[in-house]
C-alpha cells in the first residue's frame, strides 16, 4: 500500500501542475459551445462561424474593427453601367491548404454548388440563408483564370455586403469533390489558418498556414477549446488554462474587470432587440397609440436590470455601428404621464388586455425575454394598459408570429452583412410584411418606407443609399412600428500575454494578427 | 446459467429496444415546434424553411417516417445528424467512449471508497468512524454536483493548480486511438506521459460524478455487513482462529456483496446518463452534452440514437447484473 502511494506520488511530479499554462505559440480559446458545420455556407451558428472565419476566406470581407468592405481574396471589382454585372479581379498565387491553385473556376465552384441545382456540388449541402448570399446572382461567368464575373437580375447593391459575410467562402475544389457532404468537417481554404483536427464537444485545432499570401499569423496554433459552463470558462480565463474566453456573463465581466492579469475590448454590437405592435390589430393601428406605448416604457431601467448596462438603448432599427445610423432622431422618453395622456387622446381603450408575447429563448439581444416582459408588463401597467404574458416554444413562436397572430412580440435581428437594407427593408417593408411568413412581424405597410428601400437597392451611390435610409429612418420613427430597445455590446475577455486582439461589431475575427507573449 | 436463459434474456433486449424505438420516435415528433424553423432559427424565409422540411422528410407521413427510419437501424444506421450532416453512429460513439471512460472512473472510485467506508463503519459500529462515514455519506448524497464541481476547480485549479479542470488530456499529447479510453490506450501505447495527464484530467470529473453513488453505495455496505457479521458463519470462522481480516473480508464482505451488486449495477446505469451536469461542468466531450444539444437542436435521429444506445447499455447492465447474482452466489438457480 506505501509503495503504491509512493509510486503514485512520483507520477504525480513527473509532470508539471495541471492546469498548465497554455504554450507560448499557441493560443487558446474558450467557448460556450462546439462548432457544428465548419463550411460556411453551411453554418448558421455563431461558433462554426468564429472557427471557420480562421480556416476560408471570401472574395471580399470587412475591415478588423469595422463594417467597410474591404479585398480579401479579389483585389479589385467593378459594376457595369447598367448596375447588373459585377467583376471581380482575383488575387495572383493564392494557393489552398492542400496545395490546389486559387483561380477563378474555385470561385465558380464556391459559388455554384450554392445556388445552381445541377451543380455536381450541390446536392451535399444545405445551403444556409440564400438571401443573404448568393440569392439575387442568376448568373456565375469565369471570364479568364483571375476575373470573375456575377450577374443579377436587378441591380442589387448589398450584394458586396453579403459577399463580405461568411456565407460565400471560398474552398478548394479537389477537397469540396473529396469530401462530399463533409467538408464541413475538414475544411480546406486559403486562410491564415489550416485545419488539423477536431476533437467533438472538445477542441478544435488550427495551424498557421506557412504558405499564407498575406501577413502569416503570429501564433502557430490555435485552439478552440469548448466549455460550456459559464463560471468554469471565467475560471479557465484566471488560471490562464485559456488565453481568450467568449461570451462571459456580465458578472464575470465585472470580475474580469478586477483582474489585473485580464482584459476586454468592448464594442457596440450590430444587433437590436425590439417590441414588434402588430399594426393589423385594430386597436394598435393608430400611430398615436403606438407612440404614446412607446413613451411607456424605460429602455434605461431595462437595460440596467435585464442587460446588466451591457447595451445601449436604442432609438432606430439598427445600430449606430452601422452606416447611414439616423442620430438626430429624438427617442421618445420615458414619460407616464404623457404615455397615458396620448393613449387617452387617441382613445385607446383601457379596458382590452394587449397579448404581449415573450421569446422563450435568449439570444445576446434578449438575454431575459421573460424578465424582460415582466417589466414591459409592469411599465404598461402603470399608464393603465393592460397586458398578459403570452409563452410558448420557440419553433411555434417563429411560425405564429409571422402569420401575426400576436398583439406584441419581441424579437430581435443580428445584421449580418452590416447593411441598413437588411434591417430596413428586410424586417420593415411591405413586402415582408406578407403573412404567412411575415419577417415584418408589426405587419407595417408603409408605401413610401418600402418604396424608398427599393430604391436603395438599386443605387450604387453611398451618399445618395445613405439619404434614403436617414428618411426612411425617421418614417419608422414617427410611424413607430416597433419600440426598439437596445443594441447589446459585445465584449472580447482575453489574458494580458496577449496582443492585437480584434473585435468586429459582428464579433467576427480571424486571429492571424494576435500575438502571444 | 444455461444457455436457452441467455438467448431468452437476448431475445427480450430486442423486445424492449423495439419498444424504445417506437416510444422514442413518436415522442420526439409529438413534441411541438417545427424541427425546420428551430434549426433555422429566426433569420431563415419560408422557402429555405419548405426546403429543408423537404430535405428532413418531414412532409412524408409520420407512417413513412417511421418505416424509414425502422429500416436504417435495423440495418445499424442511426441516421444522419441534421446539424452536422455526419453519420450519428460515428457521432455517439466517439462521445459514448468518452462517458464511458467517466462513468468508469466514478464508478471505480465509488466502489473503493464506498465499500471501504461501508465495511468500516459496520466493523466498528458506533465509533467516531462509524458516525464520521455516515455524515460524509450523508453530506454525499445531498451535495449539489453543480456546486461541488464548481468548487472543485476553484481550489484545484484555479487556487491551488494542481489540477487540470477541462478536457481529457493536455494539449499538444496525444495517444493512438485504440479503444477510445484515453487511459487504456495510454497504457497499449506505453505512452507514460499521456498516461499521467489522463489520470490527472480524470480526478476532479469521477470524484465529482462518484460523490452520489460512493454515498449510498456505503451506506448499502454497512447495513448488508453489519447483518452478515451477526451471522453463524461469521462466529464459526472467528472460531476457527482466523485473523479478523480474513474474516471480515473473506467471509463476511463475499455474502455482504449482493445487495451492493444491485446497488452498483443501478447506479453505472445513472452515472451513464446523469453524467451530463459533470460533463457540463468539467468540459468533458461525453454522451450526456451531445444528448442536451441534440434535444435542443431537435436533432431527430441524433436524440434517438442516443436513447437508443442508453437503453440497449441500461439492459445490458441489467442483464450482467442477473448473471453476476448467479456467479456470487451458487444457490440463486436461474428459473427457465
Amino acid at each position: 500500500m506505501k509503495r503504491l502511494l509512493v509510486v503514485l506520488l512520483a507520477l504525480w511530479f513527473m509532470l508539471p501542475a495541471g492546469a498548465m499554462a497554455s504554450q507560448a505559440d499557441t493560443l487558446i480559446w474558450g467557448r460556450g459551445g462546439d462548432s457544428v458545420n465548419l463550411d460556411l455556407a453551411q453554418a448558421t451558428d455563431g461558433e462554426s462561424i468564429k472557427a471557420g472565419i480562421q480556416v476560408l476566406e471570401n472574395l471580399v470581407i470587412f475591415g478588423k474593427d469595422s463594417m467597410d468592405v474591404e479585398p480579401q481574396l479579389a483585389e479589385s471589382w467593378s459594376i457595369s453601367e447598367d448596375g447588373l454585372t459585377w467583376t471581380f479581379k482575383l488575387r495572383h498565387g493564392v494557393t489552398f491548404h492542400d496545395g490546389e491553385p486559387f483561380n477563378a473556376q474555385a470561385v465558380y465552384d464556391s459559388f455554384a454548388r450554392i445556388i445552381d441545382e445541377t451543380h455536381p456540388l450541390h446536392g451535399y449541402g444545405k445551403w444556409r440563408y440564400l438571401s443573404l448570399s448568393l440569392k439575387p446572382v442568376t448568373a456565375i461567368n469565369v471570364v479568364d483564370d483571375y476575373t470573375i464575373q456575377l450577374v443579377t437580375k436587378k441591380p442589387f447593391a448589398p450584394l458586396l455586403n453579403n459577399l463580405a459575410l461568411w456565407l460565400c467562402p471560398i474552398l478548394s475544389p479537389k477537397a469540396m469533390h473529396e469530401y462530399k457532404d463533409q467538408i464541413g468537417q475538414h475544411p480546406v481554404g486559403t486562410g491564415p489558418f489550416k485545419f488539423v483536427k477536431w476533437v467533438k464537444d472538445d477542441q478544435i485545432v488550427f495551424e498557421r498556414n506557412d504558405d499564407y499570401w498575406g501577413d502569416k499569423a503570429k501564433v502557430k496554433q490555435i485552439v478552440l477549446k469548448s466549455i460550456p459552463e459559464p463560471s468554469a470558462r471565467l475560471m479557465a480565463l484566471q488560471s490562464g488554462a485559456v488565453d481568450i474566453a467568449d461570451d462571459l456573463d456580465p458578472d464575470s465581466i465585472k470580475l474580469v474587470e478586477k483582474n489585473s492579469d485580464l482584459t476586454m475590448i468592448k464594442r457596440p454590437s450590430v444587433n437590436v432587440g425590439y417590441l414588434a405592435l402588430n399594426t393589423e390589430k385594430p386597436y394598435l393601428k393608430d400611430p398615436k397609440v403606438r407612440i404614446g406605448l412607446s413613451h411607456a416604457i424605460d429602455k434605461n431601467t431595462i437595460i440596467q436590470a435585464i442587460f446588466q448596462g451591457m447595451a445601449i438603448p436604442a432609438k432606430n432599427p439598427f445600430a449606430p455601428s452601422i452606416w447611414s445610423y439616423n442620430d438626430a432622431i429624438k427617442p421618445y422618453d420615458y414619460d407616464p404621464v404623457k404615455a397615458k395622456k396620448m393613449l387617452q387622446d387617441a382613445g385607446f381603450d383601457f379596458t382590452r388586455e394587449l397579448e404581449l408575447w415573450a421569446m422563450p429563448v435568449s439570444r445576446a439581444y434578449m438575454p431575459d425575454p421573460v424578465k424582460t416582459a415582466e417589466l414591459i408588463q409592469a411599465y404598461l401597467s402603470a399608464v393603465g394598459v393592460k397586458a398578459k404574458i403570452v409563452r410558448m416554444d420557440w419553433g411555434t413562436y417563429l411560425k405564429k408570429t409571422s402569420n401575426g397572430e400576436h398583439d406584441m412580440c419581441m424579437l430581435g435581428w443580428l445584421g449580418g452583412n452590416a447593411d441598413p437594407d437588411n434591417f430596413l427593408y428586410g424586417l420593415l417593408s411591405a413586402d415582408t410584411a406578407q403573412t404567412p411568413g411575415a419577417s415584418n412581424v408589426a405587419l407595417w405597410k408603409n408605401a413610401e418606407f418600402t418604396k424608398l428601400c427599393k430604391e436603395a437597392q438599386v443605387i450604387f451611390d453611398k451618399k445618395e443609399r445613405t439619404q434614403r435610409y436617414l428618411t426612411a429612418q425617421e418614417i419608422a420613427h414617427n410611424e413607430a412600428p416597433w419600440i426598439p430597445l437596445a443594441h447589446t455590446t459585445i465584449v472580447r475577455c482575453y489574458n494580458k500575454r496577449l496582443s492585437n486582439v480584434p473585435l468586429r461589431p459582428n464579433g467576427l475575427n480571424s486571429f492571424q494578427m494576435v500575438s502571444k507573449n | 446459467m444455461t444457455l436457452g436463459y441467455i438467448s431468452k434474456r437476448l431475445f427480450h433486449l430486442a423486445l424492449i429496444m423495439f419498444g424504445v424505438s417506437v416510444v422514442v420516435f413518436l415522442m420526439l415528433r409529438m413534441i411541438p415546434g417545427d424541427p425546420a424553423q428551430l434549426l433555422l432559427g429566426e433569420f431563415a424565409s419560408p422557402e429555405e424553411l419548405e426546403r429543408l422540411r423537404e430535405q428532413l422528410g418531414l412532409n412524408q407521413s409520420l407512417f413513412t417516417q417511421f418505416w424509414i427510419y425502422i429500416s436504417n437501424i435495423v440495418q445499424g444506421d442511426l441516421g444522419h445528424s441534421v446539424r452536422t450532416n455526419a453519420p450519428v453512429t460515428g457521432e455517439i460513439w466517439v462521445r459514448l467512449i468518452a462517458t464511458l471512460e467517466l462513468s468508469l472512473a466514478a464508478m471505480c472510485i465509488a466502489t473503493v471508497f464506498g465499500i471501504a467506508a461501508g465495511v468500516l463503519s459496520a466493523v466498528k459500529q458506533y465509533s467516531l468512524w462509524d458516525y464520521g462515514a455516515m455524515f460524509m455519506a450523508l453530506v454525499g448524497v445531498s451535495m449539489p454536483i453543480f456546486w461541488l464541481g464548481l468548487m472543485l476547480i476553484y481550489l484545484f485549479a484555479v487556487k491551488y493548480p494542481v489540477l487540470p479542470m477541462m478536457g481529457r488530456i493536455s494539449l499538444g499529447l496525444e495517444v493512438p486511438d485504440v479503444t477510445g479510453l484515453m487511459v487504456v490506450d495510454a497504457v497499449v501505447a506505453g505512452n507514460w506521459q499521456s498516461l499521467v495527464s489522463a489520470l490527472k484530467h480524470l480526478i476532479l470529473p469521477a470524484f465529482t460524478l462518484a460523490t452520489i453513488p460512493m454515498a449510498i453505495v456505503a451506506r448499502i455496505t454497512r447495513s448488508a455487513m453489519l447483518e452478515v457479521l451477526n451471522m453463524d458463519y461469521v462466529r464459526t470462522a472467528r472460531a476457527k482462529g482466523m485473523t479478523e481480516l480474513v474474516v471480515i473480508l473473506r467471509h463476511a464482505l463475499r455474502n455482504a456483496f449482493l445487495p451492493v451488486v444491485t446497488v452498483l449495477g443501478l447506479n453505472l446505469g445513472l452515472l451513464l446518463g446523469g453524467a451530463v451536469l459533470t460533463e457540463t461542468i468539467f468540459s468533458w466531450p461525453g454522451l450526456g452534452r451531445y444528448v442536451v444539444d441534440s434535444l435542443s437542436g431537435r436533432d431527430y435521429a441524433a436524440v434517438q440514437g442516443c436513447i437508443l444506445v442508453f437503453a440497449l447499455l441500461m439492459a445490458a447492465i441489467n442483464l450482467a447484473v442477473d448473471l453476476i447474482y448467479v456467479l456470487l452466489d451458487p444457490r440463486i438457480r436461474v428459473n427457465e
